[in-house]
C-alpha cells in the first residue's frame, strides 16, 4: 500500500467527483439522464411506427380482400325448354353434350326476363344485353352440367341459383355505383335498377363464397368464378417437397458441419458459402431451377415438383444455418457427459444433441417453410405464372401435374383488367396470411412443447 | 499444514493399473503437458493438485482420449491401462470410455430421468439383458453412488430436478453403471457445498474398494482427505508424486512446498 498516494484516489486534479446534497440533481446526473429519457423514446416511437404500419397494412389488405369471400348469387325459375337442351327429343346426354352453355345462357336470359314480367318490374331502357350481361359465364357452364347429370329435368321449370357477373356483384360490394355504371361498357343504368329491384325482392342474395377457396383459376371475362383451389393445392404440393427434401438434407448436413467435420480451411469455406447462399436473390434460384430442373433434367414447367425443389434449394440455407445455431445452443456438457460414459459420436448427436436441439430445428424450418410459402419471384422462372384452370392429380403423380402457387396466383390477379380480380388478389393474400399466421403459431407451440431445461 | 486431517490408510494394491510414459499435450502450438510420467495404482485414490492451468485436468483427458474431441489437441507419449497403449490405432476411443469412466466439474446430468440417466450406459454398452437385469444395475449403481435411498421412489423424475450434490451423485452412479475399471474425477466437488462436498468424498472413498480413481482437485485439505497418492502439477511438469502424507508432510521439492503453503498458486 505504500505506492498509492493520497491525490491518487481523487484523480488527477485531485477534486472529489461528489459535491453537494444527494438530494438535488447534479448537472451530470441531469444529462444522463435525459438521455436515457430519449433513448426510450426512440425506442418507443419505433415501435409505434412499427405497430401503425402493421395496422394499415391489415386494414388495407382486409378492406380490399374481404369482399372476395362473398358471393351474390340470383335464385330464379328457370324454364329448360326441351327445344334448346335437346334438339333431338332422345334425352341422351351424349347427344345433349352437342349444345354448347351459350345456348343455355339464352335460356338464362330468357327466364330472367319471364321473371321480370311476370314480378311486374319496370325498369326504363333494359335491353337484351343488360340481360345477357346479368350472370357469369360460369352459370350458363353450371346449368349445362347440371342438366347432362340430370336428363330428366328437360322440360321442366326448376328453382336455380346462378353466379352473377362481376359487374352486378360489384354493385353489392360497393364496387360500382349508378354513376359508374353509366360510363361502364360492361354494365349499365337499367341493369344496376334492375338489379336493385332484385335485391329489394330478395331475388339477389350474397353468400359466403365456398368456390373462392376451391374452385381454380378463370379466364378474364369470367372474374367472379376465379377461385384458388388449384393455387392453394399447389402451394401445398409444394411445401410438403421442401419439408420433405430440406428437412433431412439440411439436419444431416448442419449436423455433419457442427458434430462431425474437421474445422479447417475447406469447411470454413463451406460455411461462408452456405451463409451466402442465404442471401442470394431468391430470383436467381428460379434461373437455376430453369436451367437445372426443366432445361437439363427435363422436368415438365409449371409444375409442383419443380417449384418444390427450387424451394428447397432456397429453404436449405435456412434450415442449416438455424439448425446450427441449434445444435451449437446444446450445452458441451451434455456432449462430454455421453462420451464419458463411452458413447460414440453418433450416439451422442441421435440421443442427446439432437432431442435438446429439436425445437430450435422446428422453428427454423418452419419459418424456412414458411418463407418458401410465400415466395413468388422463383416460381415465375418455372412458368408457375401460366394459367391452370386444372387440379392437379393426387400425389406423387400430382407432383408433375401442371398447377399455380398462391403468391403467383396473387401477381397474377393483379395483371388483370376487371376490378373483381383485384379484390380476389386482396382475398388470396388474406388465406396467404393466414397460412403463414398459423405455421408461425405451430412454430410457437412446438418450440414450447419440447423446449427443455438444464 | 496442522488444519488437516490427514488420514493414515494404507495402500491395499501394488499392482500398476495405469502407467504413463513421457506424455506430451499440445494445444495447437501451446505445450500443455510436458513429460508427464506417472504409475497410478489400482484401488486406490491418486489425487492430482497444483495451480490452475497447470494441466492436471488435461492429463486426467488424456485417460480415457476425451482431449480427442478437441481438433487442436495433440497427444504423444504412451498411456498404458493394463499393459495396451490406449494411443494405439487399433483403440477405439468408445470402448477406453467404457473402461474409463468420468465425473465432470459441473454436475451434468442428461436431461432424462433418474432411471435414463443411470442406464444409458448399459444400454448403449449391452450390460443388461432384460429389464430386470437393467433395473438391478441402475439400483446396484445409485447404491452405491449413495444415492438409492433419495431417488428410489421418484425414479422416472427428471435428474435435472436434483440438488446439485444429488445431480453430481447421480453422475458418479451414471459412470459407475457402465461397471468400469478406472473412474476420473474433474474437481467433483467445486460446484458443491460443504455437506454435498462432504458427501461425495465419503463415496469416493468407497469406491476405492472397486475402482481405481483419479481425482483432480484445487483443494489441498481434499486431497488430504481422501487420497492416498498425490501428485503436483506446475505449468505442465509433474514436479512430484508420491504418497499423500509424504507430499504433504514432507515435500521433496521447494515448488510443491511452496504451493502446499500457499506461496505459489
Amino acid at each position: 500500500m505504500t505506492d498509492v498516494t493520497d491525490t491518487a484516489a481523487f484523480g488527477p486534479g485531485g477534486e472529489r467527483h461528489t459535491s453537494g446534497s444527494l438530494l438535488t440533481e447534479s448537472a451530470r446526473t441531469r444529462k444522463r439522464n435525459a438521455a436515457e429519457k430519449r433513448f426510450k423514446a426512440y425506442g418507443i416511437g419505433a415501435i409505434a411506427i412499427a405497430i401503425l404500419s402493421l395496422v394499415f397494412l391489415l386494414t388495407s389488405i382486409i378492406g380490399d380482400g374481404a369482399s372476395a369471400f362473398r358471393q351474390t348469387y340470383a335464385s330464379i325459375p328457370v324454364t329448360l325448354s326441351a327445344d334448346v337442351v335437346d334438339p333431338d327429343g332422345n334425352r341422351d346426354p351424349e347427344e345433349m353434350s352437342g349444345v354448347y352453355s351459350m345456348s343455355y345462357g339464352s335460356l338464362l336470359t330468357d327466364s330472367l326476363r319471364n321473371w321480370i314480367e311476370q314480378e311486374g318490374i319496370q325498369i326504363e331502357g333494359l335491353t337484351d344485353a343488360d340481360l345477357s350481361g346479368f350472370f357469369s359465364n360460369e352459370a350458363q357452364a353450371s346449368l349445362r352440367n347440371q342438366v347432362l347429370d340430370n336428363p330428366e329435368l328437360v322440360g321442366q321449370t326448376v328453382e336455380m341459383t346462378a353466379l352473377t357477373s362481376s359487374r352486378v356483384d360489384g354493385m353489392f360490394k360497393g364496387r360500382v355505383s349508378e354513376e359508374s355504371a353509366s360510363r361502364d361498357a360492361k354494365t349499365s343504368v337499367a341493369q344496376f335498377q334492375l338489379a336493385e329491384a332484385m335485391r329489394e325482392n330478395g331475388t339477389l342474395v350474397t353468400r359466403f363464397n365456398s368456390s373462392f377457396i376451391t374452385k381454380p383459376d378463370a379466364s378474364d371475362n369470367r372474374a367472379e368464378a376465379a377461385g384458388i383451389g388449384v393455387a392453394i393445392l399447389g402451394s401445398l404440393y409444394m411445401m410438403l417437397i421442401v419439408l420433405v427434401l430440406a428437412l433431412p438434407i439440411g439436419v444431416a448436413a448442419s449436423i455433419y458441419l457442427e458434430e462431425f467435420a474437421p474445422k479447417n480451411r475447406f469447411t470454413d469455406i463451406i460455411e461462408v458459402n452456405i451463409s451466402n447462399l442465404a442471401a442470394v436473390p431468391s430470383i436467381v434460384f428460379g434461373i437455376l431451377g430453369l436451367a437445372a430442373f426443366i432445361n437439363f433434367a427435363g422436368l415438365p414447367r409449371s409444375t409442383p415438383i419443380v417449384g418444390g425443389l427450387v424451394l428447397t434449394l432456397m429453404t436449405l440455407p435456412t434450415i442449416i444455418i438455424s439448425t446450427r445455431a441449434a445444435l451449437k445452443s446444446v450445452p458441451p456438457s451434455i456432449r462430454d457427459a455421453a462420451l464419458g460414459v463411452g458413447a460414440s459420436r453418433m450416439q451422442t448427436v441421435l440421443h442427446h444433441v439432437l432431442p435438446l436441439a429439436m425445437p430450435g430445428i422446428l422453428t427454423g424450418t418452419i419459418i424456412g417453410l414458411a418463407q418458401a410459402l410465400g415466395e413468388t419471384a422463383p416460381l415465375l422462372l418455372i412458368g408457375m405464372v401460366a394459367f391452370v384452370s386444372t387440379y392437379p392429380g393426387a400425389p406423387p403423380a400430382g407432383f408433375f401435374d401442371p398447377a399455380s402457387a398462391l403468391p403467383v396466383q396473387v401477381y397474377n390477379w393483379t395483371q388483370r383488367a376487371d376490378p373483381a380480380f383485384f379484390e380476389r388478389a386482396s382475398g388470396a393474400i388474406i388465406v396467404l396470411l393466414v397460412f403463414l399466421l398459423c405455421m408461425n403459431l405451430l412454430a410457437i407451440y412446438l418450440r414450447r412443447k419440447f423446449e427443455r431445461r438444464w | 499444514m496442522n488444519d488437516m486431517n490427514i488420514v493414515e490408510r494404507n495402500v491395499t494394491t501394488d499392482t500398476f493399473k495405469i502407467t504413463a510414459r513421457k506424455v506430451q499435450v499440445y494445444y495447437g502450438e501451446k505445450h500443455a503437458i510436458k513429460d508427464v510420467d506417472v504409475d497410478i495404482l489400482d484401488k486406490t485414490v491418486t489425487a492430482f493438485i497444483g495451480p490452475s492451468g497447470c494441466g492436471k485436468s488435461t492429463f486426467l483427458r488424456c485417460i480415457n482420449r476425451m482431449n480427442d474431441t478437441i481438433d487442436v489437441a495433440r497427444v504423444e507419449g504412451e498411456i498404458k491401462l493394463d499393459g495396451e497403449n490406449i494411443y494405439d490405432k487399433r483403440v477405439d476411443p468408445v470402448q477406453l470410455r467404457a473402461k474409463v469412466g468420468m465425473v465432470f466439474q459441473k454436475p451434468n446430468p442428461f436431461p432424462k430421468s433418474i432411471y435414463d440417466n443411470v442406464a444409458y450406459g448399459p444400454r448403449i454398452h449391452g450390460l443388461a439383458r432384460n429389464r430386470a437385469d437393467l433395473d438391478e444395475i441402475v439400483e446396484k449403481s445409485l447404491r452405491g453412488a449413495a444415492l438409492w435411498n433419495e431417488v428410489k421412489d421418484r425414479l422416472q423424475e427428471p435428474g435435472t430436478g436434483l440438488s446439485g450434490g444429488q445431480q453430481q451423485r447421480l453422475c458418479i452412479a451414471r459412470a459407475v453403471a457402465t461397471a468400469p475399471e478406472v473412474l476420473l474425477m474433474d474437481e467433483p466437488c467445486s460446484a458443491l457445498d460443504p455437506i454435498a462436498t462432504s458427501q461425495v468424498e465419503e463415496l469416493i472413498d468407497q469406491l476405492r474398494k472397486e475402482f481405481s480413481v483419479v481425482i483432480v482437485t484445487h483443494s489441498m485439505q481434499q486431497a488430504a482427505r481422501v487420497s492416498q497418492k498425490t501428485a503436483f502439477f506446475h505449468l505442465g511438469n509433474l514436479v512430484e508424486y508420491g504418497d499423500t502424507d509424504d507430499i504433504f508432510t514432507n515435500p521433496q521439492d521447494p515448488r510443491t512446498e511452496s504451493y502446499i503453503s500457499g506461496r505459489i498458486g
